[in-house]
């Protein structure tokens, strides 16, 4: 009797939440475990061989992962920090002015995310057009540089799509920062300016440590996301040219659906989430020690 | 400007329209400054909308001719030769756009209902577990999604054989962990007072979730909403690897086709994207404060 009032008093509750949690199960905790025992496995739909930690073997003597993680540790580099700042910048202009100008300026900068990853990879694709009639060759051209195989030369194909990133893609990172412009109180200011403080001293000393957890962030959340960048590099450059754009999200793909070696990309991405959480463990650790929540 | 404002506090009590303070005491510099900002922001704003309205010129350029074109800033001619070709490339692709329609609007319903469901309960209901289960749940947001992906592939394709299925697009997204965290956020906010009360009523839980959590819950669950509808809409990767035949596809993944297809022929290119872009597009023009309001939600409360 007791489970029939256990019933009657809670069941609504675990009926609520039934739906996430049978997700949850089904769709994520069971892929991780299945996940863990396949990176161990010569993985085959009928019979999977146990190789035991010869995937992790094979990754870390691999030059191709080595060479994935570099290019993905330098996209990541060249990016967020970046993207960030342009975010903080941006805001910080657009919190100046009146509340029409803002809600404009906020809409104009948002307005491209609502643009899917496919569109802007193809729209990317064509400026980068190699030939001399490409937009981008055009633009160059101005200022007297000869035509360049933006996505096709070895040296430069990353550095387009990490130029790609800049122009672009900061709406959400600005009305973060706008809200919690607007949630700093005016009066730290109008101290700040009794006491004749300069214009880069009250940023330093007051909007700076008071963006900080949203700062935070955005630094994990862009540092995952561009730790498994992928439309882009799969539809521009297919990793290429010579490997150069390989990132380890699409050596993953590659490896699990091109050769079907779903042991191995499974190692690789329990190496990928490795990386990810300590990455985000040693921001919270090194930026996140006097933020408050 | 700051030690006007500062002044401004000292003289509140001579009961002078500060309004009227301001605009007596602007001097000239602030104007250059102001007009310096708006400088800086339209040119960045013209540089991050120039990859759309590329796109969308591009689009009404001549279909095969365009790769070799001379590219103009401002269009010279209007012909809708790219559409035409685009919409033969393929006899599908009012189909892909149904297919997208159909999956995001079951998938945005979906997550409405059962993250609204889940939501109230983790916020407002008491139950032996309740916090234990939802940071479970919460560490499923920490996960790349790479880890699960492979799995996940095996378990809807080769165990419940869903392979080029609306399904197997569906399931994995009929609610997503993180649209509960925001429900549960969203949720809190609510006075419990109301819930009390109809519980007094003797309404039913299923019947206080309907009359009273539902209604005062809508402003978050409309956010919500068009976000899951957005993405799922731009979503690429899990639409990809799950069908195989041409008339399963979503406009994303047929648009990806068709670059490989034939990736010289810009101009119809461009004119899927804008296709694939425009339902978003307008719904951004038509929905636009709840697209500025819904970013900040999940961010900052968390």
């Amino acid at each position: 009797m007791k489970v029939r009032q256990f019933l009657r008093d809670f069941g609504w509750c675990y009926v609520f939440i039934a739906a996430p949690v049978l997700v949850f199960l089904a769709f994520t905790l069971y892929p991780i475990c299945s996940a863990f025992i396949m990176s161990f496995q010569k993985y085959n739909v009928l019979q999977s061989e146990w190789i035991g930690f010869d995937n992790y073997k094979h990754i870390f003597t691999d030059p191709l992962f080595g060479k994935a993680f570099i290019n993905t540790t330098i996209f990541t580099v060249a990016t967020v920090p970046v993207n960030v700042l342009i975010s903080l910048g941006l805001a910080l202009l657009i919190f100046k002015l009146g509340k029409k100008a803002q809600t404009f300026f906020k809409a104009s900068f948002y307005l491209p995310a609502v643009a899917s990853g496919v569109t802007i990879s193809l729209v990317w694709f064509w400026i980068f057009d190699p030939m001399p009639e490409g937009i981008l060759n055009q633009v160059v051209h101005l200022f007297g540089i000869n035509n360049v195989n933006w996505l096709g030369k070895k040296d430069i194909a990353l550095f387009s799509i990490i130029l790609m990133t800049y122009l672009g893609g900061h709406g959400a990172g600005i009305i973060l920062y706008l809200a919690s412009l607007g949630g700093i109180p005016k009066t730290i200011y109008e101290a700040a300016s009794i006491d004749a403080a300069s214009a880069w001293s009250k940023f330093r000393n007051i909007t700076w440590p008071l963006l900080k957890p949203t700062t935070l962030y955005m630094f994990v959340t862009g540092i995952i996301g561009s730790f498994q960048v992928f439309i882009s590099i799969y539809l521009m450059t297919g990793g290429g040219p010579d490997h150069a754009t390989t990132t380890i999200a699409y050596l993953i793909y590659q490896h699990a659906f091109e050769y079907f070696d779903f042991g191995l990309a499974a190692a690789e991405s329990f190496v990928l989430a490795f990386i990810i959480v300590i990455v985000s463990v040693l921001q919270f650790k090194y930026m996140g020690s006097d933020v408050e929540y | 400007m700051r030690k006007v404002s500062g002044k401004l506090e000292i003289n509140s009590n001579v009961h002078v329209d500060p309004q009227l303070v301001f605009k007596e005491r602007k001097k000239p510099s602030f104007y250059i400054g102001r007009t310096l900002i708006y400088i800086i922001l339209i040119i960045w704003a013209l540089f991050t909308f120039f990859p759309l309205y590329w796109m969308f010129i591009s689009s009404f350029k001549d279909a095969n001719a365009s790769a070799s074109l001379q590219f103009d800033i401002i269009p010279r001619e209007f012909t809708l030769d790219s559409y035409t070709y685009f919409f033969q490339f393929n006899e599908e692709v009012w189909r892909w756009l149904f297919n997208s329609l159909f999956i995001s609007s079951v998938i945005t319903l979906s997550n409405v209902l059962f993250a609204a469901m889940a939501g109230y309960a983790f916020a407002k209901l008491r139950f032996p577990g309740r916090n234990t289960i939802f940071w479970v749940l919460m560490c499923a947001i920490m996960i790349p999604g790479q880890v699960t992906l492979i799995p996940l592939y095996v378990l809807i394709i080769n165990v419940f054989n869903m392979s080029d299925t609306y399904a197997a697009i569906i399931l994995p997204s009929i609610v997503t962990v993180f649209n509960v965290f925001l429900m549960k956020q969203y949720l809190t906010t609510i006075p419990s007072t109301l819930i009390d009360a109809a519980r007094i009523d003797a309404c039913s839980e299923f019947g206080i979730f309907r009359k009273i959590i539902l209604p005062l819950a809508k402003p978050g669950l409309a956010v919500m909403a068009i976000f899951t509808f957005v993405g799922q809409w731009n979503d690429f990767f899990w639409p990809f690897l799950v069908t195989q035949s041409n008339e399963m596809r979503t406009i994303q993944v047929g648009l990806a086709s068709f670059k490989f297809a034939d990736s010289t022929q810009f101009g119809p290119m461009m004119a899927g994207s804008i296709i694939a872009s425009i339902p978003m597009i307008v719904l951004f023009f038509s929905l636009q404060k709840y697209f500025l309001q819904g970013i900040t939600i999940g961010a900052l409360k968390g």
